[in-house]
């Protein structure tokens, strides 16, 4: 086995698979956003604290700022864009609407991502529960308030 | 943000991993990467080839012997600790490793890569010195077993040497074992944290208040034996934005003899 600085991975996102030549040093974010175009998920910080970038990887939520491309290769993505059908939102983004969960709405792709794999494991959270789901994420304009409040809401 | 020009390879075993990672000085391990790609982004580190232990099944998985002993595979993430009965064994590093950052960062870092990062501020390095792990280490003259209290060697430094991975994690039978910690924010990096067991005697590692581990061994597990082996251990941590030394010196002390009363309560 050899060591390559490139490789052709095979990543399925949001139901459609995509073959693609991707340099091994690219990160998976940058991957979503730059070679797909799925801008939905956000880079925050870029150090793996604020969560804007959370993605489901093999059922699993993830910082996509902190894995590699290369390492997605044969993975099944979940992003922000997979969530609603058409037009039809979410029970949780509905909620998340309802309830003013986003001003700026910077953090809410990773919000709502968090908050999926939190309900899908736990289909209904308490508050605490809710709030250390969302630990990985942060919003600087909410006061988190309304999200949680959100998640309840679509908890429920 | 754009990481430096690096190799990469995904052995599927650890004989091709070991001989990757021995063929070139400039190779480092891949685990969870929760550490490693971002030091990568800050060019803190620039190692030339990443040799990625994700999808190396011997590295994974967790073990109950007959005789109570935990063997973990060192690919092991946070969260799959928590959720896995066979650890509840050792109640302890359940509940500490659901302490460590957030969901995401549990869902990828795993325990041998939080051990051997050996980050002062990390939670595991403390944790398994006080309850006597042991570290088996694969290289290509064949494997070896190392004993926590010989395993951590200095910031970022450990047992595990080039050409070298750390393959499991060995611990005893217990249940007598206490784990306290000052953080920044709830889950956050721990400013100063102590672990303690008093299974085999008391033992007690405070973290973050020297390059390793260090290891008391306090004459009994009452508050005043445990601060003064503290006080004879001649602290010098460092001073930085979030706690002067003379702060964590204090906080050891104090989250010894937390750690300890809870230990002893365990074993009670």
């Amino acid at each position: 086995m050899e060591t390559t600085t490139s490789a052709t991975i095979t990543v399925t996102v949001n139901g459609t698979t995509y073959e693609r030549e991707v340099e091994a040093r690219k990160l998976l974010i940058h991957f979503l956003r730059d070679d797909l175009d799925l801008t939905g998920s956000h880079v925050g910080c870029d150090t793996g604290n604020c969560g804007a970038c959370s993605a489901i990887v093999d059922g699993t939520l993830v910082k996509t700022c902190m894995m590699l491309a290369v390492q997605a290769d044969g993975s099944t993505v979940e992003t922000v864009e997979g969530l609603a059908d058409g037009d039809r939102l979410t029970k949780l983004q509905q909620a998340f609407s309802d309830h003013h969960a986003l001003q700026c709405g910077y953090c809410t792709p990773g919000m709502l991502m968090s908050a999926t794999a939190l309900l899908r494991a736990n289909p209904h959270p308490s508050e605490d529960e809710i709030r250390k789901g969302l630990q990985g994420n942060i919003c600087r304009c909410t006061g988190y308030w309304n999200i949680v409040e959100a998640v309840k809401a679509a908890s429920e | 943000m754009l990481l430096r020009e690096v190799e990469y390879a995904r052995p599927g075993t650890l004989e091709e991993a070991v001989a990757l990672l021995a063929a070139d000085d400039g190779a480092r391990a891949l685990a969870g990467g929760q550490t490693l790609v971002n030091v990568m982004k800050a060019r803190a580190a620039s190692p030339d080839a990443l040799i990625d232990l994700n999808r190396i099944e011997e590295l994974k998985g967790i073990e109950l012997g007959a005789d109570g002993t935990l063997e973990i595979g060192a690919m092991t993430t946070y969260s799959e600790l928590v959720a896995s009965s066979e650890a509840r064994a050792r109640p302890i590093l359940g509940e500490v490793c659901a302490q460590i950052a957030d969901v995401q960062v549990r869902n990828r870092g795993t325990l041998g890569g939080n051990v051997c990062s050996n980050d002062p501020t990390n939670h595991l390095p403390p944790l398994l010195v006080a309850v006597g792990a042991e570290f088996v280490v694969r290289g290509a003259d064949g494997e070896r077993t190392v004993p926590a209290d010989e395993f951590f060697l200095g910031v970022y430094m450990t047992a595990v040497g080039p050409g070298e991975v750390l393959t499991r994690i060995r611990v005893p039978a217990g249940r007598g074992d206490g784990f306290a910690s000052v953080t920044l924010g709830a889950d956050g990096t721990c400013i100063s944290n102590a672990a303690a067991s008093v299974e085999d005697g008391v033992r007690v590692a405070l973290g973050c208040v020297d390059a390793v581990p260090v290891l008391l061994r306090p004459a009994s597990a009452g508050a005043d034996a445990v601060r003064a082996a503290v006080r004879e251990a001649g602290l010098e941590p460092p001073s930085d934005v979030h706690a002067s030394a003379e702060y964590r010196t204090h906080l050891a002390e104090v989250l010894a003899v937390r750690a300890v009363d809870q230990a002893s309560q365990r074993r009670s």
